[in-house]
């Protein structure tokens, strides 16, 4: 098994499926109907992109495991995505916020990867890259009014960019040498990452935050204590009921 | 935020090239452009369109039920601005 792209593979998909189960919350109580819809199709296309690529991540280890047992039967430190996505995201400034880092990220990682040399990666990525960009559409929207918006709304949403910009650099942690060349190396995303958020949270008159960046280790399964927590919530069915469907 | 500050807002939408936008439904939005993104999540799900306009429900005038006898029951008895009264030639397909 090609150890490493394993590893890297279960990075994206978790990334993904964390940020789907923190956007879930939503649905029922985004502040209006339209906006509900709008993260639950968010949520949903984030969950299809996790899916895709358990399934891939699967096969690349080749013990038969399938994307329902590498979502519902792992433990938090087997997880492998970064600390932006797993932690509470009850306000709607910290979800926008959030959202607008986190696609802006996968927008440049995806559009990286689909020219990439593994098929498989580079297809689940040409299909993923339209999806965030809207997200990020949707995430940009949503700063640039409450950034630019009431003293009340731009207050709240700076207090958001503050709280999310600590864990925005690990988003950017390198890749191990063994992948060098073969997928998109977070790494190298940095400047054109930081340059599109930076754009929009200068246009929205909120200031990018000064703040030293937490520390990391999402990638080798240290993680936050609210991961334990989104995980019990997210496994508990399967693993009462094994294999229950409907 | 309460429903009460986000306008109501009209959406139509094109399916294909060639057709014209039709009347979906409606949504709330802040403004035009977010109007827009709701239309988008809420009535292209399932590759509906091609196109949506989005109109603000209170810029449509539109006739109201009092005026109907008025506006409307003129044309009912003229039945000459139906193409009735033209033979069709047999063997005409197509028509």
């Amino acid at each position: 098994m090609d150890r490493s792209l394993f590893d890297y593979t279960l990075g994206l998909a978790d990334d993904a499926l964390v940020a789907a189960q923190r956007m879930g919350w939503w649905i029922s109580r985004a502040p209006e109907l339209e906006e509900d819809v709008a993260l639950a199709n968010i949520g949903l296309d984030q969950l299809g992109q996790a899916r895709t690529l358990l399934s891939y991540a699967g096969e690349l280890e080749g013990e038969g495991r399938s994307e329902d047992d590498l979502a519902y039967l792992r433990d938090d430190r087997e997880f492998r995505n970064v600390k932006l996505v797993e932690r509470p995201m009850t306000d709607f400034g910290v979800a926008m916020a959030r959202l607008l880092v986190f696609a802006t990220y996968q927008l440049h990682l995806y559009r990286t990867l689909t020219t990439s040399d593994d098929a498989t990666l580079s297809a689940i990525a040409a299909k993923a890259v339209k999806e965030v960009a809207y997200h990020v559409d949707h995430a940009t929207h949503w700063v640039l009014r409450l950034g630019d918006g009431t003293d009340e709304s731009h207050a709240r949403m700076q207090a958001a960019l503050d709280a999310e910009w600590p864990y925005v650099d690990e988003l950017f942690t390198p890749l191990t040498e063994a992948l060098g060349g073969r997928v998109a190396d977070p790494a190298a995303l940095r400047d054109a990452v930081l340059a599109d958020v930076r754009r929009v949270v200068t246009e929205a008159t909120l200031d990018v935050p000064d703040v030293s960046p937490a520390l990391g280790g999402g990638r080798d399964g240290l993680h936050t204590e609210h991961l334990g927590y989104l995980l019990a919530e997210m496994q508990h069915l399967h693993r009462s009921h094994p294999g229950a469907t409907w | 935020m309460s429903t009460r500050d986000w306008p109501l807002w009209e959406v139509f939408i094109r399916a294909r090239r060639g057709l014209s936008h039709v009347h979906s439904g409606s949504l709330h939005a802040p403004d035009a452009e977010m109007a827009l993104r709701n239309a988008r999540d809420l009535y292209t799900r399932r590759g509906e369109g091609v196109s949506i306009w989005v109109v603000r429900a209170s810029d449509i005038e539109a006739s109201t039920p009092d005026e109907r006898d008025p506006f409307f029951d003129p044309a009912a008895d003229k039945i000459y601005r139906h193409p009735t009264f033209y033979d069709v030639p047999e063997g005409v397909e197509h028509l």
